[in-house]
């Protein structure tokens, strides 16, 4: 007869009794997995919010003069003044149709009325790097606009910014906690499956199977179980963050809606049940061996 | 009508050249003896001593029947055989390897070369007949389609061919028993240690049981089975008997052919 390699074979698939979703782990993972692909959804999401906020680098130029003349004529020198600067893409003066568009929200239909001074808008938008430039553009500004206010977008949002950066990082820290309580899992799941089986084990080790054997028969059942697990698990999330994406179309804000999930997030997100099975393997196989280490 | 042994075990010349493969590759000592006890001691937990100064050895290819009443340490000792415990204090060696203070990695090689029927059977009780007396080859990972024909042939023998995928659970005492002989024998141990293998099956089985031991023996396996039946014991003419009296080798009665060997002797 010969003799192969140390693993079992496949039959041997059948040493420990074979039923799936017989005790909890397969359902406590799913639900694992769900609460850790919607943490970490949040966490990119959140990402790309806050890239969208960074890649903002304009300023807003008003010119708050009520009389119409000196308003023109202000921003006119600016505008002047701003377009040979370096670190400027575009400059832009906001027409006063667009301007009675925005504020129609505010103040209703037809009201804003002609005899109303709305300030002059301009719309600066920054080459990279033109944060840099703010301070000398609102200096120059200021000089040939007294009635200029410079308002940098970056510094608006940065308390913003500093929120999403706060929610991802409490996203990153969901993400390794639900990754603890899944190993914690794991390991109660290995523990409790090693006293079911210590007959089973018993008589394997007196016929000469080796710790590494025996944890192995473990590990593949355990990690049936993560993928089954795991696959409803994320399963669900999809489900969830479908509806959210729904809801979130609806809403048609540009910020929120810029909160998305490009491809690579996608893919990171499918990654993580994946990673699940591993860690749950790699868990169960270290819980196996130290405890048969202790057996004899 | 099943064979009597399989084909692969009962090969004539075999039996010849595993005795000389016993005796040259097994790790034996100077001696010849395949197992060797010096003044070993047992103790569960910390009562008196189950056995104490027992020093004695064993010769490979030799049968051997361990006696003595209930109590007496029969079943502590072969537990030292089969590697199931470690001496509380002495020295044991194990095809020449002293396995008091081996580490734990090194006893699956040694505990490979033993086969054991257990007093309780032991057999695992989710798989099939055919399964359980599969394993010994599938943890040595013996290709299934040997196995096929090696343990089919073996169930034949023990007259358990029409009961291969029934569970221990539904099959009686002597047919669990002889599923665990099967199982221990199967994979062609160095070392037989078997505990009362013949308690719960009827005088022919037992005859049965004893021949295939013999055969097995007489391939080049030591024999060591413990039993209280002195008419089973009488059947092997050549065995040599080791009787225990609470937990120390008592001095041979009338009723014992052979003393004991001791170690060095």
């Amino acid at each position: 007869m010969r003799e192969r390699g140390k693993a079992f074979a496949p039959a041997n698939r059948r040493l420990l009794p074979e039923g799936r979703m017989t005790g909890p782990m397969p359902w406590v993972i799913a639900i694992m997995t769900l609460l850790t692909v919607l943490a970490a959804a949040a966490g990119l999401g959140l990402g790309s919010a806050a890239k969208a906020l960074e890649g903002g680098d304009r300023i807003t130029i008003q010119i708050v003069q009520a009389d119409s003349k000196r308003r023109e004529a202000e921003t006119a020198a600016v505008l002047a003044a701003l377009r040979n600067m370096p670190g400027i893409e575009s400059v832009k003066r906001l027409e006063e149709q667009e301007m009675r568009r925005l504020l129609e929200p505010w103040l209703g239909e037809g009201g804003v009325q002609s005899d109303i001074p709305i300030p002059a808008m301009i719309d600066v938008e920054l080459f990279a790097g033109g944060q840099q430039q703010i301070a000398a553009m609102a200096e120059r500004v200021r000089r040939v606009a007294p009635s200029a206010r410079v308002d940098d977008h970056a510094q608006a949002l940065a308390p913003l910014a500093r929120l999403i950066d706060a929610l991802r990082w409490l996203a990153a820290g969901l993400v390794l906690l639900m990754a603890g309580a899944t190993a914690a899992t794991v390991v109660l799941a290995a523990r409790s499956a090693l006293d079911t089986h210590r007959g089973t084990i018993e008589v394997l080790h007196l016929m000469g199977a080796t710790d590494g054997q025996v944890a192995r028969l473990f590990q593949r059942r355990i990690a049936l179980d993560a993928l089954f697990g795991g696959a409803l698990g994320f399963a669900g999330s999809l489900l969830i963050l479908w509806l959210v994406g729904e809801r979130v179309s609806a809403i048609g804000s540009e910020l929120i809606g810029s909160a998305g999930l490009d491809p690579a997030s996608w893919a990171l997100l499918a990654f993580l049940p994946l990673a699940g099975v591993l860690l749950a393997m790699a868990v169960a196989r270290w819980t196996i061996i130290r405890a048969l280490r202790r057996l004899s | 009508m099943p064979r009597l042994f399989p084909v692969r075990l009962a090969l004539p010349a075999e039996g010849r050249r595993a005795i000389a493969w016993a005796g040259a590759e097994a790790g034996l000592n100077s001696a010849g003896s395949i197992l060797q006890f010096d003044n070993v001691g047992l103790r569960y937990g910390t009562g008196a001593e189950t056995l104490s100064d027992l020093s004695f050895s064993l010769q490979a290819g030799g049968f051997y029947f361990l006696t003595g009443p209930s109590g007496a340490g029969k079943t502590s000792l072969l537990k030292l055989l089969y590697l199931a415990q470690r001496p509380t204090r002495g020295l044991v060696y194990l095809f020449g390897e002293e396995t008091a203070g081996m580490s734990r990695a090194a006893l699956p090689a040694l505990r490979r070369r033993i086969g054991v029927v257990f007093q309780d059977f032991r057999l695992v009780p989710h798989l099939s007949a055919f399964d359980n007396v599969a394993l010994p080859l599938r943890v040595r990972g013996v290709s299934e389609r040997d196995i096929e024909g090696t343990v089919a042939e073996m169930l034949d023998w023990a007259g358990l061919g029409h009961r291969s995928s029934a569970r221990p659970a539904t099959l009686s005492g002597g047919e669990q028993q002889r599923v665990a002989i099967a199982r221990a024998v199967v994979a062609r141990p160095e070392l037989l240690v078997a505990d009362e293998p013949t308690g719960n099956v009827d005088p022919e089985m037992a005859a049965r049981l004893l021949n295939l031991f013999d055969a097995l023996n007489k391939l080049g396996t030591t024999v060591v089975v413990a039993s209280h039946d002195l008419h089973l014991i009488s059947r092997v003419p050549r065995a040599e008997i080791l009787r225990l009296d609470r937990g120390q080798l008592a001095d041979p009665t009338g009723a014992l052919r052979h003393p004991p060997r001791r170690a060095g002797s």
